[in-house]
């Protein structure tokens, strides 16, 4: 089944471009192919969700886009130009691990700023301790902090050094599900104060059709795009709403699609 | 990293690769031997005169004598410890208050160095094996006994759990509860109290006895300022304390592989 | 664990005590019921102890071991800590020099005592050097173990930002080594104590460890023996406690388990 290049919805600037991008990976001799030919648009400002099964993938795509694994064949392009390395104009968000523990929240923050001067770094700090809701923490350090909040914290430190894109790998899987729905509200109140393009890795389904502007099916490895659901319900969702609902299992049937090789 | 993956890298190792450590040892030794013949006229050897004293020691039969000496007090000295510290530290480490009155104690006596029981050892033995392996039954005691009470202490509750709702005996839960729980950690601790056992006979035999590797390097160094032998002997006890650590460590992973309960 | 209610916190003291006097008593009456001419009893023990104090001879002593420890360890710290860093850092590096320090480090430290004299002389110097050979390879071997254990989500992170391979040596791997590198540092401690006693027996005539070999030595004063071994024995304690407390610093506390 060809995948074709899909054109950004009406009129948006493409941001992040993906041309026949494959992977492979030389293990011991062996060649393991991961991704097979991946063609992907992003326009500027989208949200955009990868799912597809475990181990499928997600990851190493993810790991591609934001510069820290080359392409086998194909190209990453990011405004034009080629991706070659990472760079703090992308920035990728792990599971909570990825604090830093030595750090107190606002030592967390202040992390990639050190290019400023030290007024602009205290109110760049205060500014997203505001927006990511931590106030009076400013001192704490993460191992004195539930895990939605160590997760806030990285998007904060994340938002900080003004990323073009963001890159979130499945950053809500440690979370207990009531904290999970509270994350996603949080993350989408963010998105659309301060508008970047953010590409979000899931194996949640409802996760994906709550969040995502367009949701990209990957199906198992060698992994290829499978198909692109375009979820055109307005924010806040309503996950009642017979839309949503219908959405959401269109999305399963596509998932149920990637299960068979 | 799982094994299989920790397996794969090994093997994809180039030989050029493993060479390297090998040709740096080599390098070592050249510059060791160009260091000595530029000072022809100082007290150490170079590395031939070294080999050629190992050569001396099997000969004379010294060698293999001397080896077995220090490992037998090792493995007397080890071994009585074990006996005494590990089932002492298991049943103290299993009551909180066991461990809240002993504990204090050991980390008093635990930084003595065994050394500095010498005096005491010859007064209660005399000069002679038994004060050598008195000494590495001291530097033994305390830390199997730190580790068989932490052990105790690190078994997860869920397995005390179980053991009580399945409505165990006392002695079927040691045997088949606690017992496995223990295993993998006081192998760890073993290793490394056999390190401290092999760094202990060393020092002891150079005070006490007549023979056994210390003994070697003290008495070439006395009886003639053989420093070629001095060095040997001392590769020799490097390659001994090595051999002792890989084979405890040959025991730590089939230990682990079978006890495992660990989430990797 | 099978203890049946909570300890309550007078218990702390109680029981430690309580098994501090056993022992004592146990002491106290093995020595009179054997009517041994030459073991100590406690008290003469602590007599003896007293007049080591009194008679200031202690404090040098217990001066002379403190300095050579803290030359030794701070060498070993210096030396092994850039190297540590930098092996564990270097892979490739760490493969090629492994074997050797391996090799190298069951070798006893005593067993260097005739070459260090070859090379130091005698007095302070070759036991110094005794001391710095005991705690190198622990400090190296938890440096490099501490900097390949840094988790690469945090290493990859360093990158994200911007920084230079310098900057995420100093700003993101050493500050999360550094709970391994304070383990690595006490244990070497703990040994460089072990060692600096055994190297004043042989090698020096001052020091905690000339007390021990000198008390018999020098007129059969096993009190004055036995006072020496329990000093070793509370100041290689107080050490270990000193360097505990440092692992309560904020900005390292996350590495360490907190003991209920």
């Amino acid at each position: 089944m060809a995948t074709e290049t899909l054109k950004t919805p009406s009129g948006l600037r493409s941001k992040l471009r993906m041309e026949h991008v494959s992977k492979v990976f030389d293990r011991d001799g062996k060649s393991v192919p991961v991704l097979d030919d991946i063609n992907l648009d992003v326009s500027e400002g989208e949200f955009i969700c990868l799912v597809g099964p475990s181990g499928c993938g997600k990851s190493t795509l993810l790991n591609l886009t934001g510069g820290f694994l080359a392409p086998t064949s194909g190209s990453v392009t990011i405004d034009g130009q080629g991706v070659h390395g990472p760079d703090p104009r992308r920035i990728l968000v792990f599971q909570e691990r990825g604090v830093f523990p030595w750090l107190t929240v606002e030592g967390n923050i202040g992390f990639g700023l050190s290019k400023l001067s030290r007024v602009e770094r205290e109110q760049r700090i205060a500014h997203y301790i505001q927006m990511v809701r931590l106030q009076g923490f400013e001192h704490t350090y993460p191992s004195d902090l539930s895990g939605g909040m160590k997760q806030r914290l990285q998007v904060a430190r994340a938002l900080a050094v003004n990323p073009d894109i963001l890159f979130l790998d499945e950053p809500f899987g440690a979370l207990d599900s009531v904290t999970r729905l509270i994350m996603r509200g949080e993350l989408l109140r963010i998105w659309q104060t301060e508008r970047r393009t953010i590409i979000f890795v899931t194996h949640d389904i409802d996760e994906a059709v709550q969040l995502a502007d367009r949701v990209v099916v990957l199906s198992s490895r060698p992994a290829k795009i499978e198909d692109i659901l375009t979820i055109d319900i307005a924010h806040p969702r309503n996950i009642s709403s017979p839309r949503y609902l219908e959405l959401r299992d269109e999305l399963l049937r596509k998932i149920g699609l990637a299960y068979t090789v | 990293m799982t094994a299989i993956e920790r397996e794969n890298r090994s093997r994809s190792l180039s030989l050029s690769t493993r060479l390297r450590p090998i040709a740096f040892v080599v390098a070592l030794l050249v510059l060791w031997q160009i260091a000595v013949s530029r000072h022809p006229d100082q007290l150490l050897p170079g590395p031939w005169a070294v080999v050629k004293a190992i050569g001396e020691l099997l000969q004379r039969g010294l060698l293999l004598k001397y080896v077995v000496a220090s490992l037998f007090r090792v493995t007397w000295g080890f071994a009585l410890a074990a006996v005494l510290a590990i089932p002492l530290g298991l049943t103290i480490g299993w009551y909180r208050r066991g461990e809240m009155a002993i504990y204090p104690l050991v980390q008093i006596f635990r930084p003595i160095s065994p050394l500095a029981w010498i005096p005491l050892a010859i007064l209660w033995f005399g000069v002679g094996d038994l004060a050598a392996i008195f000494l590495i039954f001291v530097g033994c005691f305390f830390p199997l006994l730190l580790t068989a009470m932490s052990a105790v202490r690190n078994i997860p509750a869920v397995y005390i759990n179980v053991g009580r709702n399945f409505g165990m005996s006392t002695a079927q839960f040691v045997y088949r509860v606690l017992y496995p729980a223990v295993i993998p950690q006081l192998i760890v601790g073993s290793r490394i109290t056999m390190g401290i056992a092999w760094l202990v006979v060393v020092a002891a035999e150079m005070i006490a006895v007549n023979s056994g590797l210390g003994f070697l390097i003290i008495d070439a160094r006395n009886a003639g300022n053989r420093y070629d032998l001095v060095i040997a002997g001392m590769l020799i006890i490097g390659t001994i304390g090595l051999l002792l650590d890989l084979g405890m460590r040959s025991l730590e992973r089939v230990g682990s592989l079978r006890w495992s309960y660990s989430e990797e | 664990m099978n203890s049946l209610a909570k300890p309550a916190g007078w218990e702390k003291f109680f029981w430690p005590l309580l098994a501090a006097g056993l022992l004592l008593a146990v002491w106290y009456y093995s020595v009179v019921w054997t009517a041994t001419k030459v073991f100590p009893s406690p008290l003469s023990v602590d007599k003896g102890l007293a007049g080591l104090l009194h008679k200031h001879v202690l404090w040098a002593d217990i001066g002379d071991s403190l300095r050579r420890v803290g030359l030794g360890f701070g060498a070993a710290a210096i030396v092994g800590i850039p190297l540590g860093l930098t092996l564990g850092w270097y892979p490739a590096l760490n493969q090629v020099v492994n074997p050797v320090l391996q090799f190298l480090r069951p070798i006893s430290p005593i067993a260097w005592i005739p070459v260090a004299i070859v090379f130091f002389g005698v007095g302070d110097r070759p036991a110094v050097f005794l001391i710095f050979l005991s705690a190198f390879f622990p400090i190296l071997v938890a440096c490099v173990s501490g900097v390949s254990n840094v988790p690469a989500i945090f290493r990859r992170a360093g990158r994200n930002f911007g920084l230079s391979p310098a900057q995420i040596l100093t700003r993101v791997v050493f500050p999360a080594a550094l709970p391994q590198i304070l383990i690595g540092l006490r244990i070497a401690l703990g040994v460089a104590w072990l060692v600096v006693v055994a190297a004043e027996m042989i090698a020096v005539d001052s020091g905690l460890g000339y007390l021990v070999i000198d008390s018999r030595n020098s007129g059969k004063r096993y009190d004055l023996v036995v006072a020496a071994m329990l000093v070793i024995g509370l100041i290689g304690l107080a050490l270990d406690l000193g360097f505990r407390s440092l692992e309560k610093i904020r900005s390292v506390r996350w590495g360490f388990r907190h003991e209920s």
